[in-house]
């Protein structure tokens, strides 16, 4: 045979171990977010839901003013507002069962709050008593991430470990735009995707990572269009709706326990305040652009959804005030009284069994607090 | 009398035999990593446990080590035990931010009420021939990170019996497996295995009265080679094996110096900011009287570790730990 016989021979074909995976198609998210309120969708919306949503929500921005001002009043370290953000926050928190459990960033404490945990234990990090104070266990809720992203592969990792165990218990977890920059991100939806893993990331795109616009983040044509890289479907929904994000969020959490796998949910929001009250966003940012949102506001659609709608009259409205004033009254009373602070706790919590270093270091400090104790009770005679 | 003929075993197959009794005795010890399952490991480490316990509890993960940890906090979180394995040293580092953020600090974080049971191994050192980025010993990151255990076995019976202990902890414990004694031997009787003291708890591997040599993990048989090799000298060392660096034995250690009045520390990592100097300023603070010379330090160099045709260079040997202990003023004695 000759040499051009040969090559005469050669098919081309695709590569040997390669073949078709998925049709990416059905994972792509709407072109545009996906909204209930105010379209022919709001129609099949169920009024209760709606009503309960509304009264979350308005509780939500009265939490979040009364927190923002509790920083000015010394009360709180830091507090990094949800302003304009409560449709999400309140979304999330009413989209899952009791079972479930929820992964908070940093900026989610109304959606702990929402989730029926006491305002006072979930302030407690940024009161700065403690790094934590509720119980993640009781409420199945994690304790509140600094740290970026890193609280999505937790998620992950518990939703597969409910799934060895054969509960149906699912996890959603919350980033913000900035977070889908970081590793943990990324690593956390190529595991979920690969594990098929019972979890929904809701991504709350509030458009600034502190000062970083999103064009400055990324160049995907949308964060929810990431999901498709993982194999896994995206979801774009305006996250000021409060009964769109709940909607997607709900389908979201029905599929992932019905061992349909993750999902990935971009919710276009805005934040209203700065990034916190040690932040000043006009050095980044005009006022036109906050205007333009505060328009587009996720208590007011809501509100007006409901009126409009009869679903809702001027008693409902008030008595949803009220409820907002005494959950402010009652967290403005007990965040006013100074935290009972143990500096020997400081010890307690390190390892199981303390060690032979700590229990000398324990002894110092002890023996510090004493002295100064000492040094008072000697100043006052 | 009859006795039953006990073969020797590698370090290797101890640890595998320490994890197949855990998963065994525990449906919520997990084994997770890189290459674990169907291989066995790089280092086979792992080999048959995918086969007799299935996937679903000895995982081949995505290549992510911070996935790896981050969904080993998440599953502990839901009860489960997870083992991760970190396939090298110097490979553990993307999972750093989980295990300094989140593993070491959780208990701490919610008071108690939620801890991490998660065993972090790490084969780690050198002297294998490791091309870069393979030989790395990154303990002394570690041991600057409370919240963690860090423990390093020297023996096959000690594989077994602290891994056993470290997957059993309730805190994360962070376990480095010297690599190049993976595959030393030992007579150990797998279906008798003995238990060991718990983490935390050194151990004199070999007694002597002229000095202590202080050490842990890959340089123990190097420590008790230069012993021997110290005989022909007059000198008679003693070799205490830490086990654990956190928690750190004072008790042993100091007891130990107080017996021979000169302390030399050796260890591979570098002796800038390595784990001897921690060990010589405890061993100071606390036994100054009893010392006739300075604690000395024998370490790898202060460079990134060499390339494989030199890493001899760099590694503490017999002859650098003999001209430390040569150096611990005998003259004064006289």
């Amino acid at each position: 045979m000759t040499v051009m016989e040969q090559r005469g021979a050669y098919r081309p074909s695709p590569p040997p171990a390669w073949q078709p995976r998925m049709d990416p198609a059905p994972l792509l998210p709407d072109a545009e977010p996906y909204r209930v309120l105010g379209t022919e969708a709001a129609a099949k919306a169920d009024p209760d839901l709606l009503r309960r949503l509304y009264a979350q929500l308005v509780r939500g921005r009265r939490y979040n003013t009364q927190a923002t001002a509790l920083t000015k009043q010394g009360r709180l370290a830091v507090y990094p507002s949800s302003t304009g953000q409560e449709a999400c926050e309140v979304a999330a928190a009413l989209a899952l069962e009791e079972r479930d459990w929820l992964f908070p960033s940093y900026r989610d404490t109304l959606a702990v709050v929402a989730r029926g945990v006491d305002p006072v234990e979930v302030l407690t990090l940024l009161r700065g008593d403690w790094h934590n104070g509720y119980d993640p266990q009781a409420h199945r809720v994690a304790p509140l991430s600094t740290p970026l992203a890193t609280q999505l592969p937790h998620a992950v990792g518990l939703a597969h470990a409910a799934r060895l165990k054969g509960d149906d218990v699912v996890a959603l977890a919350m980033v913000g735009d900035g977070g889908t920059s970081e590793g943990d991100f990324h690593e956390a939806l190529n595991f979920a995707a690969v594990w098929q893993a019972p979890v929904v990331f809701l991504v709350q795109n509030n458009g600034f990572a502190i000062s970083v616009p999103l064009a400055k983040q990324t160049a995907a044509p949308s964060l929810a269009h990431k999901a498709v890289g993982y194999g896994m479907p995206g979801r774009l929904v305006d996250g000021n709706d409060a009964a769109a994000v709940h909607e997607v969020l709900a389908d979201a959490v029905r599929q992932a326990r019905a061992g349909g796998g993750p999902t990935l949910v971009e919710a276009v929001t805005y934040r209203i305040d700065a990034h916190t009250n040690a932040d000043d966003a006009t050095r980044y940012r005009g006022d036109s652009e906050v205007e333009a949102w505060r328009a587009h506001d996720p208590v007011q659609l809501l509100e007006r959804e409901l009126t409009a709608r009869g679903l809702l009259d001027d008693a409902g409205l008030e008595a949803a005030r009220q409820d907002a004033e005494e959950m402010a009254a009652d967290l403005r009373e007990r965040m006013n009284q100074d935290p009972e602070l143990n500096p020997m706790d400081l010890f307690d919590h390190v390892y199981a069994e303390t060690t032979a270093q700590l229990r000398e270091q324990r002894a110092q400090l002890r023996a510090e607090l004493e002295a100064e104790q000492d040094d008072q009770e000697g100043d006052l005679r | 009398m009859t006795t039953v003929a006990v073969k020797p075993a590698t370090m290797a197959q101890a640890l595998t035999r320490a994890m197949r009794d855990a998963m065994a005795a525990d449906s919520s010890v997990h084994v997770l990593g890189e290459d674990v399952g169907t291989l066995g490991g790089v280092f086979r480490v792992t080999d048959g446990l995918a086969k007799e316990f299935g996937e679903d509890r000895c995982t081949d993960t995505p290549l992510a080590e911070a996935g790896i940890l981050g969904t080993a906090v998440g599953m502990a979180m839901y009860g489960l035990r997870p083992v991760v394995e970190m396939q090298f040293d110097a490979f553990a580092y993307p999972a750093f931010e989980q295990l300094i953020s989140h593993v070491s600090r959780m208990r701490n974080r919610t008071r108690g009420r939620m801890p991490l049971p998660i065993t972090v191994r790490v084969p780690y050192g050198g002297g294998i021939g490791g091309v870069e980025h393979h030989s790395d010993s990154s303990e002394a990151y570690y041991m600057a990170t409370p919240g963690l255990h860090v423990v390093t076995p020297a023996t096959v019976a000690d594989a077994y019996g602290l891994l056993r202990r470290a997957i059993a902890s309730d805190d994360p414990v962070v376990f480095l497996e010297p690599k190049r004694l993976y595959w030393s031997k030992d007579s150990w009787n797998p279906e008798q295995p003995t238990d060991v003291e718990p983490i935390g708890r050194a151990v004199v591997r070999r007694p002597g009265t002229s000095a202590t040599l202080i050490t842990y993990g890959p340089s123990v048989p190097v420590c008790l080679e230069a012993a021997e090799a110290a005989r022909a000298e007059g000198w008679d060392l003693e070799v205490l094996d830490l086990r654990s660096l956190v928690p750190f034995d004072d008790e042993t250690v100091c007891a130990a110096v107080r017996r021979t009045g000169r302390a030399v520390v050796v260890h591979e990592s570098t002796g800038f900011g390595g784990p001897g100097g921690e060990i010589a300023a405890r061993v100071t603070e606390r036994c100054f009287h009893h010392l006739e010379a300075p604690v000395l330090r024998v370490a790898g160099f202060d460079l990134p570790y060499p390339p494989p045709m030199l890493e001899r260079h760099h590694l503490p040997g017999v002859d650098r730990i003999l001209d430390a202990v040569a150096r611990l003023q005998w003259e004064a004695e006289g």
